[in-house]
């Protein structure tokens, strides 16, 4: 904000709000430490530094063959989750019928609603018309489930977007598939990406829904939770590692889109997921 | 642009008036059960620049995006010369709109925000550099054609908008409050240039606005909106000199409003008196303050005259405000009543003293129902 | 304004997909609650409200779900006393280093659940760096069992991942106050605190409800960290219905239970949204 006392010194309030950042970044630094620790996933201090598990990572075939499923079912994921999002974000926006707020409710529930009953419907789906469970299912259940943050995306992109463009267009003689095509969907490009990344990030580490549809592939996280009933090994702290820093820079990339949607007047407004605030509720 | 508009139809409104341009008739448009339009008809003429005035709510600018084919309208028709205009889609209208934010898209170019319409029509590569550059010199932003709309103030995204909507020879260009997001000065530069721009290209306008001082500088006529319906159309001078009902004589300009008794061609409001026309009864007359003069009390004529074609009345001075060459007066006539009157600079008055005005200055109103 | 074939085409493909893959499922789950399973492990058509009476009766059941409803309880109470304040603190005090200090709680919002479930149970477990540390210290001498498989393992895990979740909506709702309504509160005398407890507490009070809701809804139907940090003390409601549909195998009586929280979940969310929209006054 633009200074004055709002600054003003608080010298516990800071204090307590660097207790609670700790509090949030103590694990995950000490899973990055322990992915370096010869001795194990436990213990202290930390010794006998080395590269081995990132080593024995990198020649492990079955987590491999895990992380290029998960990025199958992420990509399409993406696609059908931005394919139907779109439509229901714009649907939600700008027309009116009979049930549409039963429809909004409907297409944003996963996001609320815990995982298991999402996993837990679609498997009995599968089960009902005799489909087997595989990386299929698994996309199909990650896809629907990521509407929901497709749609508030988009949502927030639209309601940013001015209506008068879009009429300005149609005044301007241009149909209404060349004003979607040349209006509203380049005013939502930004929105289209960040929507794009966080689906792709969240469906990578999706493990709820997963649980319940997963056939004989595995994805990385369902790997990773397969391994933690065998025991573990700091290479499974050098895996999280990696995901780790994969997402931070994935959500780093979005939080950049999403700061550049918002317009670099208001960079200190505030930027929050569209799908957290719920913004379409 | 200017050799290739239709220049006929600008000279005289009034002998194109027999076949309008644009022609509304009895049109109803509600929001859910809220009435905005409750029964307009008004034929537009051809090279008019007509200003649909009226408060915020009075259902202006839906009447506008009705023209233009942003609202679909309840009943009523549109009419566009033989054409069914409320039928046809927004995109297939010979109408542009200036919006009032104007509306530019933010990730084209000026030039390519004024080719946008050519382009959707298909017109030749050729045609649209020539026509673009014409539409921005008329608005003098020849120089900023590759400009990006983010580096542009508001006065030239004006400037934009307009050319992108006469570029394209709409036959009704239509302005949605176009100059309200400008600071006075510029505003007042903006109208000028507009009505030029509108003699010059000779395209019918239609103007919406809330500010009627605004509508009285610019149009050729003025239709008064209030609460979905109008209240009155006519040319600025006349809706100002002889307003219809007593809400188009408040809303333009300053007014008194007189409540009298009319008999026998007389009317009187408490001690003043003067003659009128029109049926006995009571009746409300607007009577402008600049129409009241102080009186020549040393000429000695008795009070109660005989004479009323001039109305004389004696009051207090109550309060005087300087307004530059005329100062504005209230007139304290006892019982509660005030009269306010725009005196020429005479210094500074007081006390009791007698004002009179022409007879034929007070004009008969309608009080017309409350909204 | 818009045609008939835009609003058919923005409509019903999400429309169509969202009823099959989501009412479809949900109707077909509400159906399960219904049947039963055979002896011989075969589902068994045959409707009757076997499974919800069962659930009444049987006090296991019960139990876990109010150990559920417990643990969630304290993870949002958790969530909102480390929330809010950072919120606050950020909203009002960060001054320069907002945008940072932001995306430092944007990053662990969105970072992988299980890598930070995982991390908890490297910390808290009987060999781990928890337990090494206080030995280090000498503070104890064997390691401290109860650190891990616990509801406090699941609290505190739960907490730390939903804290982010809490923190958002607060600090969304502090954002939108406007500062001159603080500025006027403080220019007619009122001392900081009281500025915090009769401006922006009342204001804020919309997104804390938000963010509590998250954390509590999102816990309850949480079956993976009782799984990671659990143990069997851990157990939530989520947990059995997992067994229920694996070697259990009783997916009826899993549908009914399922069938329960949705509607505790929606039911909760009903309320909560109405609360909201009552307590925003704009």
């Amino acid at each position: 904000m633009k200074g004055g006392f709002q600054s003003r010194r608080a010298p516990l309030l800071g204090a307590y709000a660097f207790l609670v950042y700790a509090f949030l970044y103590f694990p995950i630094i000490v899973l990055v430490v322990y992915s370096f620790n010869g001795f194990g996933v436990g213990g202290f201090p930390p010794a006998n530094w080395t590269l081995d598990w990132y080593r024995q990572l990198f020649t492990d075939g079955a987590l491999w063959d895990a992380v290029l499923n998960s990025v199958i079912v992420a990509a399409v994921a993406v696609a059908i989750a931005l394919g139907l999002g779109l439509p229901a974000a714009l649907a939600l926006d700008r027309t009116d019928f009979p049930g549409k707020a039963l429809f909004r409710r409907l297409v944003l529930l996963p996001l609320i609603l815990p995982g298991i009953i999402t996993g837990l419907s679609l498997l009995m789906l599968f089960v009902a018309v005799g489909m087997k469970l595989s990386l299929v299912t698994i996309t199909l259940g990650h896809g629907t489930a990521l509407i929901s943050v497709a749609t508030t995306e988009i949502f927030a992109g639209l309601q940013k977007l001015e209506r008068a463009q879009e009429e300005a267009s149609l005044d301007l003689g241009a149909n209404h598939w060349k004003t979607f095509w040349r209006v509203t969907l380049p005013n939502l490009r930004v929105s289209l990406i960040a929507a794009g990344l966080l689906i792709f990030t969240l469906s990578l580490d999706e493990i709820a829904v997963s649980f319940f549809l997963i056939g004989r592939d595995n994805t990385l996280p369902l790997e990773i939770w397969s391994r933690l009933r065998r025991g573990i090994t700091p290479e499974i702290n050098a895996i999280s590692t990696l995901i780790l820093f994969f997402s931070i820079g994935m959500i780093l990339l979005w939080y950049r889109l999403r700061t550049r949607l918002q317009g670099a007047k208001e960079s200190a407004a505030p930027l929050v997921p569209a799908s957290i605030e719920g913004e379409t509720a | 642009m200017t050799k290739a508009a239709p220049h006929a139809a600008a000279a005289d409104p009034a002998a194109t008036a027999a076949t309008p341009i644009l022609s509304i008739r009895q049109v109803i448009k509600q929001f859910g059960q809220r009435p905005v339009l409750r029964g307009i008809s008004l034929d537009v003429a051809g090279g008019e620049f007509l200003t649909i005035l009226g408060e915020s709510g009075s259902g202006k600018t839906t009447l506008l995006r009705l023209i233009a084919g942003f609202e679909d309208l309840d009943s009523g028709e549109i009419w566009m010369a033989e054409e069914r205009l409320d039928r046809i889609p927004a995109h297939r209208r010979q109408v542009n709109t200036v919006f009032q934010s104007y509306a530019i898209f933010p990730h084209l170019s000026v030039f390519e925000n004024v080719a946008y319409g050519l382009r959707a029509k298909n017109t030749a590569k050729s045609e649209i550099s020539e026509r673009v550059t014409q539409a921005l010199a008329m608005v003098k932003m020849g120089e900023f054609a590759q400009a990006a709309p983010a580096k542009l103030s508001g006065g030239q995204q004006q400037r934009v908008a307009l050319a992108r909507a006469l570029v394209n020879r709409p036959r009704v260009l239509l302005l949605d409050e176009p100059l309200s997001a400008l600071d006075a000065n510029l505003r007042r530069q903006m109208q000028v240039e507009l009505k030029s721009l509108q003699r010059e290209v000779g395209i019918t306008f239609i103007f919406v606005t809330h500010d009627q001082e605004e509508a009285m500088a610019l149009s050729d006529r003025v239709a008064l909106l209030r609460a979905g319906l109008l209240e009155q159309v006519a040319p600025p001078r006349e809706i100002y000199g002889e307003p219809d009902t007593a809400y188009a004589a408040r809303f333009i300009g300053q007014t008194n409003l007189l409540r009298a008794e009319v008999t026998d061609g007389i009317a009187s409001a408490g001690t003043i008196v003067w003659r009128t026309v029109g049926a006995a009864g009571t009746a409300t007359y607007s009577l402008r303050p600049e129409c009241i003069r102080l009186a020549n009390e040393s000429a000695g004529i008795p009070f109660a005259a005989t004479d009323v074609s001039t109305a004389r009345f004696r009051g207090r001075i109550r309060n005087q405000t300087f307004g530059g060459a005329m100062d504005l007066i209230e007139i304290d006539c006892g019982n509660a009543h005030v009269i306010r009157a725009r005196i020429a600079n005479s210094g500074i008055l007081s006390g009791e003293r007698e004002f009179e005005f022409a007879a034929d200055d007070a004009v008969r109103v309608r009080e017309g129902e409350d909204a | 304004m818009y045609s008939r074939a835009y609003k058919a085409g923005v409509t019903i493909p999400p429309l169509l997909w969202v009823s099959v893959f989501l009412l479809v499922p949900y109707a077909i789950l509400f159906c399960y609650s219904f049947w039963s399973v055979s002896p011989a492990q075969v589902i068994v058509h045959n409707w009757n409200l076997q499974n919800y009476l069962q659930l009444a009766r049987n006090p296991i059941y019960l139990q876990v779900l109010f150990r559920s409803m417990r643990i969630a309880a304290s993870v949002t109470v958790f969530a909102l006393l480390l929330g809010y304040p950072l919120a606050y603190y950020l909203s009002f005090h960060a001054a320069k280093r907002k945008d940072l200090l932001y995306q430092l709680v944007i990053i662990p919002l969105w970072a992988s659940y299980l890598v930070r479930g995982y991390a908890w149970k490297t910390i808290l477990g009987s060999d781990g760096v928890l337990n090494g540390f206080l030995q280090y210290l000498h503070i104890t001498h064997k390691p401290v069992e109860f650190f891990l498989y616990s509801p406090f393992a699941v609290i505190i895990t739960l907490t730390h991942i939903y804290t982010p979740f809490t923190l958002l909506p607060i600090y969304a709702s502090l954002e939108h106050i406007p500062r001159n309504l603080v500025e006027a509160s403080h220019d007619l005398g009122s001392s900081p605190w009281s500025t915090f407890r009769r401006v922006i507490l009342p204001l804020s009070l919309p997104g804390a409800l938000a963010g509590a809701t998250f954390a509590f809804v999102l816990t309850l139907g949480d079956f993976l960290a009782p799984l990671l940090v659990g143990g069997p003390s851990g157990v939530m409601i989520s947990n059995v219905v997992v067994s229920l549909f694996g070697a259990a195998y009783n997916w009826p009586l899993g549908a009914a239970i399922s069938f329960c929280m949705m509607l505790l979940v929606v039911t909760l969310l009903f309320v909560t949204e109405r609360l909201e929209k009552r307590l925003a006054v704009s």
